[in-house]
């Protein structure tokens, strides 16, 4: 009897948010994965006809007739897979440091640290990027700095290249990377790095061997926070890459909004999430074999 | 040159630590503390909380720095050595026994860090492991074991590197009751068969007297008494130790003479025979051990001091009994009578008047220094 009340207390619990799930996620998820295998339609839209040339287009089976493989899809992809590995590493290094030294903050001090942390997310991304266009530009802050200081003798150009994107994601990203790695960073029992300095470990030793394999999770979480969505992102290339840096993510919205190709927005779109899930189910994995462990 | 080498394993010489308060000002966890260890002894720093006895500890360990004052280890001065390099090993309150790595790996942790070659290491780990009794769980997780396994692996890891020196950072403080006990026989045992120095920290006095051979005994950052647990007991120097160690009735009041013998008086008229020693005028302490206290036999003579009480309650403890006791002012004394004297006070019903016995020369009498201790 009480098995069964708790079991139609969990279904009335769990049903909008299944329902919520399935209709607005896995719907419009699945809707994209047939269009992929659709054929685009003149205007927009799609021909309900079977047609696998959008992948062809990107992996090199479209024969010319229809669509044309064009190996710089490929390369545009790993671009934004090697941008969004760089921006992984720019803010793991960032935010470790970062993350020690708040948890070494007094309780109050590491609230408002946090709070600090999350403040960007208050104000909309466009608008925090229109700032960094007005930092990098040629006679933007940073140029009339370092003139003033004398460090250079005419504006350098960083606007619209892969550094300026790599700031301006890094800068994006790193409340999502310092979140997950103070968490895990702030559990941190410092009678461990105390009891490896007590049996002889030297810093080094003791980060490599207790602090780092303690903190993995932490910075797993943080990789894969950084990673997938700067892999996806179109808007930080598109203001402060120009059109030099086209990434991924730009291409799928140009396929999308002005090329109107939906099918090969589509199967691009899948492509990306192919990765994605590739990477989320390494992880996982390895964090389940550590939480079996522990 | 002079040898280094010193009959003591660890010195440390008017230790001084402050730390800051968190409601503003400092706390003075160690107060020009000195402190001789031999060799191949089980010490015992004892204290309530807060009395300076950790902090000591994480000094000698190095994850402390004094404010002033120096320590040695086996003759070295120590100030400024990082913890790696000292030649001691702790065993710690949590045990910090590191999750990630097997009970193996983290026994063998302080041979692998500093290059043991791994024939040695498995050989030494192995023994190790065989010494504390868990022989066969060195592929587990730390997770995978109770806490009392813990425990031993703990102090596994930390005996491996051949430490001069042991520290015990309240170790059995998590265990239940038996096992702490069981505990406590084995590392006596442990500290015996090694033969190197023991540093224990604890708060719990019974353990205290249990295992060492010495005790500290640490109150405010500053030592009351250095002693073994029987001197501790039978001669405290201060008020403090023998309210610390062991039960007992303390009776303050002043020294005065009648017909030759001293007397204590206390602050509120009462009159308790004391032994010969203390001079007349001096005021004192005097502890009433509960064993100290027996029935008063009919004709008793000028060499017991008599306590009229009513006995209030009387609780069975195995071998003995301990009759709690009531005096006149309300305060209440405890004895513990053994063979005839128990006999005669099982007739004593709760709310009966009873006559209590000490022989003078047997309580510990304790003269007030200036200082007030």
């Amino acid at each position: 009897m009480e098995s069964k009340r708790e079991n139609r207390r969990l279904i009335a619990l769990l049903t909008p948010g299944t329902l919520f799930l399935g209709i607005f996620f896995l719907g419009p998820l699945g809707m994209m994965i047939v269009f992929s295998f659709l054929e685009p339609g003149l205007y927009g839209g799609v021909e309900w006809n079977f047609y696998h040339w959008n992948y062809g287009r990107i992996l090199g089976w479209a024969d010319g007739e229809w669509e044309e493989f064009d190996p710089v899809y490929v390369e545009i992809f790993l671009r934004s897979a090697r941008l969004a590995f760089t921006n992984v590493t720019i803010t793991l290094l960032i935010c470790y440091p970062a993350a020690f030294w708040v948890s070494g903050l007094s309780a109050r001090w590491r609230t408002f640290v946090v709070f600090i942390v999350t403040l960007p997310f208050f104000v909309s991304m466009v608008v925090r990027l229109f700032c960094w266009v007005l930092i990098l530009r040629p006679s933007g802050f940073l140029n009339i700095a370092l003139l003033g200081l004398g460090l250079i003798s005419e504006p350098i150009d960083i606007i619209y290249t892969e550094t300026a994107v790599l700031i301006g994601m890094a800068y994006i990203m790193l409340p999502f990377m310092f979140l997950p790695l103070y968490a895990s960073i702030e559990k941190l029992d410092y009678s461990l790095i105390e009891a490896s300095s007590d049996l002889g470990a030297k810093p080094y030793q003791t980060f490599f061997r207790v602090i780092l394999p303690a903190t993995l999770p932490g910075i797993a979480a943080g990789a894969v926070l950084v990673f997938i969505p700067s892999l996806g992102n179109f808007i930080v290339p598109d203001l402060l890459g120009g059109a030099k840096v086209l990434m991924i993510g730009n291409l799928v919205e140009q396929q999308f909004l002005s090329a109107r190709n939906w099918p090969f927005g589509a199967a691009l779109s899948v492509m990306i999430m192919l990765v994605m899930f590739t990477l989320i189910v390494l992880y996982l994995r390895r964090i389940g074999r550590s939480e079996l462990a522990r | 040159m002079i040898e280094k080498t010193s009959e003591f394993i660890a010195e440390v010489k008017q230790a001084v630590k402050q730390f800051p308060a968190p409601e503003g000002g400092v706390i003075t966890a160690l107060d020009g503390i000195s402190l001789e260890i031999q060799q191949s002894q089980f010490v015992t720093l004892l204290g309530p909380s807060g009395c300076g006895k950790t902090t000591l500890l994480r000094a000698i360990s190095g994850f402390e720095d004094l404010d002033s004052g120096e320590i040695r280890i086996a003759g070295e001065l120590v100030t400024g050595v990082a913890p790696y390099r000292r030649p001691v090993n702790t065993v710690f309150q949590n045990y910090a026994l590191f999750p990630h790595i097997s009970v193996s790996g983290n026994v063998g942790y302080g041979l692998e860090v500093t290059g043991v070659p791994r024939g040695e290491r498995e050989r030494r780990v192995g023994e190790a492991l065989e010494r504390v009794g868990l022989s066969g769980f060195g592929l587990r997780k730390p997770n995978q074991l109770s806490g009392g396994q813990q425990q031993r692996v703990a102090l596994a890891r930390a005996i491996i590197n051949q430490p001069k020196l042991l520290l015990l950072d309240e170790p059995l403080s998590a265990l239940d009751r038996n096992l702490r006990q069981s505990m406590q026989i084995e590392l006596k045992n442990l500290q015996h068969d090694l033969g190197i120095c023991f540093l224990f920290v604890t708060h719990d006095q019974e353990e205290a007297l249990t295992m060492s051979d010495q005790v500290v005994v640490l109150n405010q950052g500053r030592i009351e008494q250095i002693g073994s647990p029987e001197a501790l007991y039978h001669q405290p120097t201060s008020r403090f130790v023998a309210e610390f160690i062991g039960d007992g009735a303390l009776f303050k009041g002043t020294i005065t003479n009648t017909f030759e013998n001293p007397i204590l008086v206390t602050d509120d008229g009462q009159e308790l025979p004391v032994g010969v020693g203390p001079s007349v005028g001096a005021s004192a302490t005097l502890i009433i051990r509960p064993e100290q206290l027996d029935i008063a036999k009919e004709n008793a003579d000028d060499s017991v001091g008599i306590l009229d009480v009513v006995l209030e309650q009387s609780f069975f403890q195995g071998a003995t009994n301990k009759y709690v006791c009531q005096l006149p002012n309300g305060v209440s004394v405890s004895a513990v009578p053994t063979g005839a004297g128990n006999a005669a006070f099982r007739r004593v019903s709760p709310g009966d008047r009873v006559r209590l016995a000490y022989d003078r020369n047997e309580p510990r009498v304790i003269i007030q220094t200036a200082d007030g201790k």
